[in-house]
């Protein structure tokens, strides 16, 4: 059947697929439409067709700032992932080439500390961070983020790691290639994608994470996650304006996330499905 | 020689990230558990003594407690039930020869990549909205009263948002299983005579089984955990009919200031997380020898 699937079928098949796609993505698109609409007209009923204005992006901007937020989020998720693949990938590396028989027990237990329920710990990373002077800092949600996804760090370049044939090195070597030629012509080009791949997910990851970001920022770090939850009251909501702040939320990461399918799978199953 | 400097290497290149995920995962559990014992109030901090169990009697004993225990599970449960029927469904369908496939696939994915707060207050306001929602035009229009989701039914849209966030990872997940199905065994099943129904049953389903497990035991692990979609939705309410035990933990801890009583909660969800843990290190430890 599949094989031999006619014309028909396909069409069948198309119709109901793109009736699924568009009803999942709705939410999406109908913020999308009303951050262009007037606020008399996202109040107005079921509309499709706005007016096309891109006044709430303005004033997004210009009553409630929106750049802090928005690059409060950009220097948390980047950093925070940099910061651990820096950590990450000496480890990822040491367990993928020079395995022992605790790498496994290690690598299990990295996965169990993401188990932990974060808020298990809300009361004493709370009392921490007041006492330390961390509360609403970037330096502390970064080490915060960097933290709560170094074990997925960890994993994914593990897993990518792993599959560079380790016959490759052995081969450099015999060609006389010095460790430092070896690392620089022959690992870092295999290992290029896996850690771009990382870096990708994490970045996502980081970018909305909800819990942590909203405990431990006021306004300083407060980062888009945040900024947005600070919209549930219902003081000075205008839906078109938090349409326009919504999109602008979810349109990076939105295409960062389109780029990164295949990874995603990985990542989140810890190379349990590929 | 070398390889003993392999060896030290080694182990050098994997202490940063073991010793910081120990302390990461020593240390503030450690003071949960210290915490839980003690009578400590952040409006009364010069007043701390030792508690015994109160704690957790106090918290076993607030009738939101079982409250929220049983708000846990029907979220947990409800958001699993729809993302694995419904990612099945919609793994199989786009495994079919469609137009477009690749447009379609990035429109299904594309609501896991929006935040939390964004996804809540989207579907809040501009679907759910009694007045002005989506949903309350699609009312009027056939002639119904428009519902008011977040009064009449706080845990079932809570339900809905959270599993329209998780559909994508559990659709995306299960369609990558479904595409490493030899085409030849499928095959062979057509020529046999079965139809759709048996080969779903027999074939399918027992190759998505492993994938499906995945899928129950990681989602698990995060919707334990959902906090900000009732935060920006219904604050708990009304009452405590959608507070879940991570909800009823961060108002005793932050809004009620009782760190002993937040801390008591915090071990409580830990003992839970433990048990869904150990089933899914086993499911992911198998793959490991493989």
């Amino acid at each position: 059947m599949a094989r031999a699937a006619s014309t028909k079928q396909k069409v069948g098949f198309t119709i109901v697929a793109w009736i699924v796609a568009l009803l999942l993505f709705f939410p999406i698109l109908y913020t999308i439409i009303t951050s262009v609409k007037t606020e008399p007209e996202a109040i107005a009923g079921f509309n499709l067709i706005p007016s096309g204005t891109f006044e709430n992006y303005v004033t997004v901007q210009t009553q409630r700032d929106y750049f802090k937020p928005f690059m409060n989020s950009v220097i948390l998720s980047v950093g925070s992932t940099i910061l651990a693949l820096i950590i990450a990938i000496p480890a990822a590396w040491s367990m993928a080439f020079s395995p022992t028989r605790r790498t496994k027990d290690i690598l299990m237990w990295m996965l169990s500390t993401k188990m932990m329920p974060a808020v298990a710990v809300l009361v004493p990373i709370y009392l921490l961070f007041r006492d330390f002077g961390l509360l609403d800092t970037r330096l502390g949600l970064t080490a915060m983020l960097t933290l709560i996804n170094l074990p997925i760090v960890v994993w994914m370049l593990y897993t990518y790691f792993r599959e560079i044939p380790g016959e490759i090195l052995e081969a450099a070597r015999m060609d006389g290639a010095s460790l430092w030629n070896e690392i620089v012509y022959v690992l870092t080009p295999m290992a290029i994608p896996g850690i771009a791949s990382t870096l990708l997910l994490n970045v996502i990851l980081a970018w909305n994470e909800a819990f942590w970001t909203i405990q431990l920022t006021t306004t300083n770090a407060a980062p888009l996650t945040a900024f947005i939850a600070s919209f549930s009251s219902p003081q000075g909501l205008f839906w078109a304006k938090l349409s326009a702040a919504s999109t602008l939320a979810i349109a990076p990461i939105l295409i960062l996330g389109w780029f990164s399918q295949k990874q995603l799978v990985r990542g989140l199953t810890f190379g349990a499905v590929k | 020689m070398a390889t003993q400097n392999t060896k030290t290497l080694a182990r050098a290149m994997l202490a940063p990230s073991v010793l910081l995920l120990l302390i990461w995962m020593i240390v503030p559990l450690a003071m949960t558990l210290w915490f839980s014992f003690q009578n400590y109030n952040l409006l009364n901090p010069a007043n701390v003594s030792f508690a015994g169990f109160f704690n957790y009697q106090y918290f076993y004993t607030d009738p939101a407690f079982f409250a929220s225990i049983w708000n846990t599970l029907l979220l947990v449960g409800g958001v699993l039930l729809i993302t694995v029927v419904g990612g099945v469904a919609i793994a199989l369908l786009l495994d079919q020869p469609i137009f477009g496939q690749g447009i379609v696939r990035i429109l299904v994915i594309s609501p896991f990549f929006v935040m939390p707060p964004v996804a809540a207050l989207v579907w809040k306001n501009m679907i759910m909205h009694p007045g002005y929602g989506v949903l309350a035009d699609i009312n009027r229009f056939f002639g119904f009263q428009p519902v008011d989701w977040f009064g009449q039914y706080p845990l079932f849209s809570i339900i809905i948002i959270v599993a329209w966030q998780w559909l994508p990872f559990s659709t995306l997940i299960l369609l990558t299983a479904l595409q490493s199905l030899d085409g030849e065994q499928k095959e062979a099943a057509e020529m046999d005579g079965a139809n759709f129904v048996n080969r779903f049953i027999y074939l399918t389903l027992p190759h998505l089984a492993r994938a499906i497990t995945v899928v129950i035991l990681i989602q698990t692990i995060f919707l334990l955990g959902v906090y900000a979609e009732i935060l920006v939705t219904t604050n708990g309410g009304p009452g405590n009919a959608s507070t879940n035990l991570t909800f009823l933990i961060y108002r005793t801890a932050r809004l009620s200031y009782d760190v002993g009583g937040g801390a008591a909660g915090g071990i409580i969800a830990v003992v839970l997380a433990n048990i869904v843990a150990i089933f899914l290190m086993r499911a992911v430890g198998k793959n490991l020898d493989r």
